[in-house]
């Protein structure tokens, strides 16, 4: 609706194009190109400017064009081969150079852990094994005092007990002594009671010395 | 004439300039290729101004662009192609830049020109046969000789193969600029629509509301195809210069 006022048929772009090859050597092989596809896109989207040429294929700025492309664009690339190529190059490198560096540090710090780890380990087991051989000395130590503690007192034991025996011996054979005296007060005592006569001292000794012999 | 989805596409000088009869002015378009280098430049440059080990957002981009070209390059033309590596680079920053320009309302898209597309093609072509035949000499011409095929049909395949070869920076160029001028009258056309419609009472403002969604959708195709082209361009001409490093291998 907009695009075709069916606008008529060729452009007369074809004339202007032999200005082109003037211009620059770049510009000399598009333009045949560009005049060919020109005449149908030019029917099929020629508006109402009146310039006549589809804009694109209108070579009268193709000359300008292809200068200020090679101005821009070659100042773009030098920018871009001098300065920012390097920049991010070195950018990338330096990182990829400190995190190569970073995982080196790592690697280096987790070996030293890995051996603090071990000598901790280590030593842990000879302060185990320490502790072990110094519990089993005081052990070994209580136990020889203990026994030699016991033997002590046993034989304190034993000595108070024969000396107990002794006294007990002497207490007896005292004892022993004493019955027969004892025996015959109490015979005579007895005799004196029963037939109220006194019993003379020898028979009673006799009788009681029979009695004793007989027991 | 303000609906006129062409006019756009139409230059007109800001500063006139002629030398020999020429005409070099500085026109519409010499200043958005100015400001398309500019923009690129200026972001690529500030953003990495930091020199940052822990990059902020901007500095990402630029590295992500610098990475993505990198791995582009190394993986089209081989660590030889990385001397190229600032060609490539600056052509796609450029491409890129100059078609996402373009999507601004009223700017002028400097790719949506089949002259700059061009010549930024037989720049791509230009520096393949320069340094393909300083490398190779003749041995460059290997490039139309495939290995392994029949005597009888080398003349047949030399003769395409070099047509082939013939044909690249018209394709090269005639897809970017294409691509872009497309877009962009397709836009316009439905965006006039829209306006058009508008103007015709309450039904047309209904019936205002398709081109409308579709003006939308196309704006994020427009975008996605910005991209898409610029990569394009990149890739190829990495695979070009990927020709001029080991004609042999091809």
């Amino acid at each position: 609706m907009f695009v075709t006022s069916a606008y008529a048929q060729t452009a007369p772009a074809a004339p202007e194009t032999p200005a082109a090859p003037g211009a620059a050597p770049a510009g000399d092989p598009h333009a045949a190109p560009a005049g060919e596809v020109h005449t149908e896109t030019g029917v099929a989207h020629g508006g109402e400017h009146g310039g006549g040429t589809f804009p694109p294929f209108d070579a009268t700025y193709f000359p300008s064009q292809i200068l200020w492309l090679v101005i821009t664009f070659g100042l773009f690339y030098l920018l871009m081969k001098k300065v920012i190529v390097p920049r991010v190059g070195g950018i990338l490198e330096h990182r990829h150079d400190r995190i190569a560096q970073d995982l080196d540090e790592a690697a280096r710090l987790k070996s030293e852990a890995d051996a603090a780890v071990e000598t901790y380990e280590r030593e842990l087991a000879a302060a185990r094994s320490k502790a072990h051989t110094i519990a089993e000395t005081a052990r070994e130590a209580a136990k020889g005092k203990a026994a030699a503690d016991r033997a002590a007192i046993e034989t304190e034991l034993a000595q108070k007990l024969s000396v107990a025996e002794t006294r007990i011996g002497e207490i007896k054979a005292q004892a022993f002594a004493q019955v027969g005296q004892i025996a015959e007060e109490t015979a005579s005592a007895i005799v004196d009671q029963l037939i109220g006569a006194k019993a003379s001292g020898d028979d009673i000794k006799a009788a009681v010395a029979a009695a004793k012999t007989e027991a | 004439m303000a609906n006129d989805p062409i006019h756009q596409f139409q230059i007109s000088k800001i500063v006139p300039i002629e030398i020999g009869g020429i005409d070099f002015s500085f026109t519409n378009a010499s200043l958005f290729m100015v400001a398309t280098v500019a923009c690129a430049a200026g972001f690529l440059y500030f953003s990495t101004s930091q020199r940052g080990l822990i990059p902020g957002r901007a500095q990402s981009v630029a590295e992500m662009s610098y990475e993505f070209i990198a791995g582009m390059l190394r993986e089209g033309a081989g660590s030889h192609g990385m001397k190229f590596f600032p060609l490539v680079f600056s052509l796609f920053m450029f491409v890129l830049t100059a078609n996402l320009l373009g999507m601004f309302p009223y700017f002028f898209t400097v790719t949506s020109q089949i002259i700059v597309t061009f010549a930024l093609a037989l720049l791509v072509i230009g520096t393949v046969l320069v340094y393909g035949f300083y490398k190779h000499g003749l041995h460059f011409l290997q490039l139309f000789v495939p290995s392994g095929v029949p005597g009888a049909l080398l003349p047949l395949v030399v003769s395409i193969e070099i047509i082939s070869f013939l044909s690249r920076p018209v394709s090269l160029s005639v897809r970017l600029f294409a691509n872009m001028l497309a877009g962009h009258i397709t836009l316009k056309v439905f965006a006039g629509f829209v306006a058009s419609l508008g103007t015709m009472g309450a039904l047309g403002i209904g019936g205002a509301v398709l081109p409308l969604i579709m003006t939308v959708a196309l704006t994020g195709l427009e975008f996605l195809v910005a991209f898409l082209q610029a990569y394009v361009f990149a890739v190829l001409t990495c695979m070009y210069l990927n020709d001029a490093i080991h004609p042999g291998g091809h």
